[in-house]
């Protein structure tokens, strides 16, 4: 081979189109006689519906149907259960998955209660204040331990309580264990998690070709094969007459692997009943209720230690506001469950949630999926743990990671994946001290710290550490077919949003098939174009559907060199592939194209041997026995303005390990990307809810995404210890970025004010200059 | 959130205009820059019947100087404010605060007439014509009247504007010799609406007393909030830490914020006094130093 | 109430177009479904993330703060519109490429709108004031790093040509 792209800073094959305007996006597909759909939504929280008059709406000019719950017949169905819990004893789980309107009840704010559909979206907006709801108001569930509390209501009248689910995870003993440490350090934790706010909101368009009894829909899906599956299982059509398609999406971080979401059900069927193309584009306001949130838990944790600083045990009772549906399982609780235990030596842990049902928007996974609020609560633990032993924060995790012998490392409780938490592969130590040394840590605190306070600027340092379980199964597939045209295509049934599938995917494929990377076209998302798959979630795709392409390229790349050797009459082993050729080593000017091979791989004429399979083209499949374990530190330097409390990140230092790298560029754009959500999740964004469930900040004036002045420059470095779980040796990068952010901003901000003079304790994120102002007036106020 | 049904028409002139609007009355909004009222005509929280653009009207845009006061047409965009070296030179308060009002494309189509006539108490223009002591020349069909900027913001979104009236031009004195001023804000994100920012001119005596003080404050009221009388006792004195320290009091105690998304009551009154503390010193230091 | 049509001549990257729309059609809609130049992208609808950001007549303004009759009239540039040629890209779109300056590209016209017209009035900027252009054009996936690397590249290399 020539080139080798695996590993290169390859620019990406996807740019141009994007760059130029001419990727097409859900909004952009425009089809003749296309209708428009609009939401009413609930205003309540929570309420009964006791009457909705849409006669006026079907009325207006230019309205073609308005459909409530009613009009739906049997269609009208609670939608999947997306992850049934894992498999751990005791386990209480209570389903209660979303409908596509609401019937009897609502039970948040922008629930879906019907559906209007005209000749345009300006028109079905008009038509929404035409319809008549009598509502009776119920009392809101919202704050979690007030939904636990007797006499509270209900969420959902057929459960007894807002429990839904309960969930105890323990490894070794910890009762026994604590009983002899050294301390026990306990404290209580609040970490609310935001929205995932892609710059795209959500759409669906839905067209019915009744003469092909085909159902196509563009949808900004992160799973189109579910998406397919499901709607063709629902409309009792063949999977084969459904085709969804998830073009370019912009943006998903989670949330857009939901499903069904109302929208998703209702466009198809309105599609087919009216026959005619239907679009639906969520508005910027419908996205912050119509789209699912992470929100808050809250941990009363503490860690149990020896004398010289080592975690003994840890116990954590936490409360999970899973919203007021559950269609994604446990997912969120049970990474934060499991992402705790960190790069650390935990020998006890006792785990304890109860998932809770809110009048609030659903919870369902948003990049980090709950892995932020383990990693804060065992990062501040260490830290008042240090504080406490007199011990430096970057020595006492030291003295706990995890030994570089130690792997694999069994966790012994149940991952989302439901395998055993094990982590495949680290090496803690190197990237802690690479942290250490990129910041300054030593040199910062010893002198630059002292010396900027000396001049009344308040500055902190702050380190965090973290574990990622990434790339899980439970597998995906790709097809790679040399064309005759001597282009290679390769596709995939996950969908992409920005991650760069369409090079990395092609950077595997041209090392093993021998092309120019530009030459390999990646198709994504497109149900016709590849029949089987998941979806894009958990930092997976490069890893799971990457590795398939790798083993479809390398039985693509066995089939060239055979029918090559076929056509030289030589060895397979005296042949080399590269730049689309096949050439017989140290024989010049013999070669032959790939495009050639290929169209002599699918003759017109003649006999091909028994068993020839034609084309050059291999499907294969891959499916991780369990996920590979990234890790990483992120390491800050902050200047606190003491008055305003308004704070400038002066420097910020990313180590990273997830295994083998593919492409250094996009790794990088993934780590940034999450870093800048990260501070958005840890500084600026918080959904305001008042006591009766409405959100009090529905707009980007109010809930703030960090700007290009609020997310400092990054410095990242790497360390490279491959997964053994994958032939590539790739782990997961996509979340990374995201999941220590909280308590590094924590740690500086405390620093740099000397709040532990002050014996303030920031335990919770979102933090804001507010709420700073806040909690040390109020410690002031007490002494 | 797309708009609902409305009548657009394009003013050709001022008197068309100015027609029009006695015709319709308060159904009808001008449609200046658009950059407050489309996005609330967008959440349907604006509903007008009839939108009147006056962005023909180029009459109604420029910067002039006459001796010492300042004429600025109300249809003048932030763009041509920002660039605009004799405004810099005459009212560097208003220079000093455009780059805070929201961003490049906003200030490329926004106008200072629209700004105002918008009347957002935490908008930052309120302040500053508050603060600069400026007048408001309104036009009717029928009449035209002067309304001092400290009479003009009535309440939130809310002015003394009659339904048959446009705020057509803005006049600012030009400050005098010896005099500083500064705009500060504190804002969770540049281009946000602070959660309080002030708008402070200075003018000292020959001997560096304080021989005149104005403040306002954006974000901290129903409209415009003129601290001026809070911070009255410093004229006369000498400009020293205490004396700062008291006027900083002062103001405090004489605002009564609302709170807002980002700021409690009480974090607002703590940043009013922060901000009063490093406005006054700043313009006391331009003051002194030119 | 009155929907009626107002006719609207409008130029768009240099293209004279006659169409009919409702007073109240946002812009952003009429360029997108009107015009079906769907490169100018729309994220919020209330002025605040800029992926909609167009030049109109050269200058960088939101296409969902205006309605469709308001460009009766007047020029506008789109992304469509940035490229000189289909087999050349504006310096600040190769940059953009070249640095790895997008991931979902929803985001990205608009701040190619914008950036370009920054550059054209401020030919050797530093990163602090490229940060303070930028930052009215929210991006969910890049943390703006290699966006500000791109434009400061571009800004060279439009520099070298000159």
């Amino acid at each position: 081979m020539t080139t080798r792209y695996f590993g290169a800073p390859i620019k990406r094959n996807e740019d141009k189109r994007l760059l130029t305007g001419q990727a097409l996006f859900v909004d952009d597909v425009e089809l003749p006689g296309m209708l428009h759909a609009a939401f009413l939504r609930s205003q309540n929280a929570h309420g009964r519906i006791k009457s909705i008059d849409v006669s006026t709406a079907r009325a207006r000019k230019g309205v073609v149907a308005v459909y409530t719950a009613t009009d739906l017949g049997y269609y009208w169905q609670p939608g999947p259960l997306l992850v049934p819990p894992p498999p751990i004893a005791g386990i209480v789980f209570n389903q209660r998955t979303q409908v596509p309107l609401a019937k009897d009840k609502v039970r948040h704010v922008g629930e879906p209660i019907a559906i209007v559909i005209a000749e345009s979206r300006y028109i079905a907006e008009d038509a929404l204040a035409d319809i008549m709801i009598d509502m009776e108001p119920l009392p809101a569930v919202v704050d979690l331990e007030k939904a636990l509390a007797a006499g509270s209501a209900t969420v959902h009248d057929d459960l007894r309580s807002n429990v839904a689910a309960h969930v105890r995870q323990t490894k070794g003993n910890y009762a026994q264990a604590a009983a002899k440490a050294h301390c026990i350090i306990k404290r209580r934790f609040l970490y609310d998690h935001g929205m995932s706010s892609p710059m795209e909101t959500r759409g669906v368009v839905a067209q019915w070709d009744a003469r092909a009894g085909q159902l196509t829909v563009w949808d900004t899906t992160q799973a189109p094969v579910f998406v397919r599956n499901g709607l063709a299982g629902m409309l009792s059509l063949s999977e084969r007459q459904v085709r969804v398609i998830a073009p370019f999406v912009g943006g998903g971080f989670g949330p857009k692997i939901m499903m069904f979401y109302p929208e998703e059900v209702l466009l198809p069927w309105a599609a087919i009943k009216l026959n005619r193309p239907v679009k639906w584009i969520e508005d910027r306001l419908e996205h912050f209720f119509a789209t699912t949130h992470e929100r808050s838990q809250i941990h009363d944790a503490e860690i149990a230690l020896s004398s010289d600083g080592r975690i003994v045990g840890v116990k954590d009772v936490f409360l999970h506001d899973t919203g007021a549906y559950d269609p994604y399982g446990l997912t969120v609780p049970i990474n934060s469950q499991c992402t705790l235990l960190g790069p650390y030596v935990v020998p006890h842990y006792d785990s304890i949630f109860t998932a809770v049902f809110t009048n609030l928007p659903i919870v369902t996974p948003y990049r980090g999926a709950g892995r932020q609020h383990g990693v804060f609560v065992i990062e501040r633990l260490l830290d008042f743990a240090a504080r406490e032993l007199g011990l430096d924060r970057a020595e006492i995790r030291r003295r706990n990671l995890i030994p570089p012998d130690a792997f694999p490392y069994n966790n012994e409780i149940i991952y989302q994946d439901f395998a055993p938490l094990s982590y495949d592969s680290g090496n803690y130590e190197p990237v802690l001290d690479k942290a250490l040394a990129l910041i300054g840590y030593k040199d910062f605190i010893a002198s630059e710290q002292p010396k900027l306070r000396a001049q009344g600027r308040h500055v902190g340092v702050a380190i965090a550490c973290y574990v990622e379980g990434t790339g899980i199964g439970p597998y995906e597939g790709a097809k790679v077919q040399v064309q005759a045209n001597g282009k290679v295509s390769v596709a995939t049934g996950i969908g992409t949003q920005g991650q760069g599938h369409f090079t990395v995917f092609a950077q595997i494929a041209a090392d093993q098939v021998g092309v120019d990377v530009r030459n390999v076209d990646v198709v994504t998302g497109d149900t016709d174009q590849f029949y089987w798959g998941a979806g894009t979630f958990a930092s997976r795709g490069a890893v799971v559907a990457g590795n398939a392409v790798n083993e479809a390229s390398k039985v693509v790349r066995q089939k060239i060199l055979k029918l090559a050797a076929e056509h030289f009459e030589c060895a397979e082993d005296d042949l080399e592939i590269a730049n689309g050729e096949v050439s017989i080593v140290g024989v010049p000017g013999q070669f032959i194209r790939l495009g050639e091979l290929a169209m002599r791989a699918n003759p017109m004429r003649g006999a091909v041997k028994p068993g020839t399979e034609p084309g050059l083209e291999s499907t294969q499949y891959f499916g991780p026995p369990s996920g590979a374990t990234a890790n990483g530190v992120h390491a800050m330097i902050v200047e606190v303005d003491p008055d305003t409390l308004m704070l400038q990140v002066l420097k910020y230092v990313v180590v990273h390990d997830c295994g083998t790298v593919i492409n250094p560029l996009i790794l990088a754009g993934q780590i940034h990307g999450g870093v800048a959500q990260g501070i958005g999740n840890a500084f600026y964004e918080k959904l305001v809810f008042d006591d009766e469930g409405q959100l009090l900040n529905a707009s980007l004036t109010d809930y703030l995404l960090p700007t290009s002045l609020d997310v400092p420059r990054m410095e990242l470095a790497h360390t490279v210890t491959p997964s053994p779980l994958n032939p590539m040796g790739i782990k997961g990068a996509g979340e990374a970025g995201a999941i220590p952010v909280g308590p590094l901003f924590a740690q500086a901000i405390e620093d740099a004010l000397g709040l532990a003079a002050q014996n303030v304790e920031l335990c919770e994120i979102p933090l804001s200059p507010n709420r700073l102002w806040e909690l040390v007036g109020k410690a002031h106020s007490k002494s | 959130m797309k708009p609902a049904p409305l009548k657009y028409m394009a003013a050709t002139s001022l008197d068309h205009a100015l027609r029009l609007k006695a015709d319709y009355g308060g159904e009808a909004s001008f449609l200046a820059g658009g950059q407050s009222l489309i996005p609330t005509m967008n959440f349907r929280l604006a509903q007008p019947a009839v939108l009147i653009d006056i962005n023909q009207l180029s009459d109604l845009a420029g910067i002039a100087r006459d001796g010492q006061t300042i004429h600025i047409g109300a249809m003048t965009r932030y763009r041509a404010l920002e660039r605009d070296p004799l405004l810099a030179d005459a009212l560097p308060l208003m220079t000093e605060a455009l780059p805070h009002i929201a961003h490049p494309q906003i200030r490329n189509r926004g106008t200072l007439g629209g700004n105002l006539a918008h009347a957002d108490p935490a908008s930052e223009m309120p302040a500053i014509v508050v603060a600069l002591g400026g007048r408001l020349r309104a036009r009717s069909a029928a009449a035209e009247r002067w309304i001092e900027a400290r009479d003009f913001f009535v309440g939130p979104l809310t002015t003394a504007l009659h339904d048959d009236e446009m705020l057509v031009e803005i006049e600012l004195p030009a400050p005098v010799p010896r005099s500083g001023s500064c705009f500060m804000e504190v804002a969770r994100r540049r281009g946000d609406f602070a959660m309080v920012g002030i708008a402070l001119m200075l003018t000292l005596g020959k001997n560096g007393d304080c021989s005149s003080i104005r403040i306002a404050l954006c974000g901290a009221g129903e409209t415009p909030v003129d601290a001026s009388d809070a911070a009255s006792g410093l004229i006369g004195q000498p400009i020293d830490g205490e004396a700062i320290g008291d006027v900083a009091a002062s103001v405090q105690q004489s605002i009564d914020p609302p709170g807002n998304m980002q700021a409690s009551k009480e974090f607002q009154r703590h940043l009013a006094g922060v901000l009063v503390k490093r406005a006054l010193r700043a313009a006391w230091e331009r003051a002194t130093h030119g | 109430m009155d929907s009626e049509k107002h006719d609207i001549v409008v130029t768009v990257n240099g293209m004279r177009y006659l169409r009919q729309a409702e007073a109240r059609m946002l812009l952003s809609d009429f360029i997108r479904h009107e015009l079906l130049l769907a490169g100018t992208h729309v994220g919020c609808e209330h002025g605040v993330c800029g992926a909609c950001t167009i030049l109109f007549d050269g200058h960088p303004v939101r296409a969902c703060l205006m309605l469709a009759p308001q460009a009766n009239g007047h020029e506008i540039t789109t992304v469509e519109g940035l490229a000189p040629s289909p087999d050349q890209l504006h310096p600040l779109q190769q940059a953009m490429h070249d640095k790895h300056g997008l991931q979902c590209g929803y985001c990205t016209p608009g701040i190619l709108m914008t950036m370009t017209a920054f550059l054209a009035e401020h030919p050797v900027p530093d990163e602090a004031q490229v940060r303070e252009a930028l930052s009215g054009n929210l991006c969910r996936c890049t943390g703006y790093q290699h966006i500000v690397d791109a434009v400061l590249e571009a800004a060279e290399k439009m520099r070298d040509v000159k």
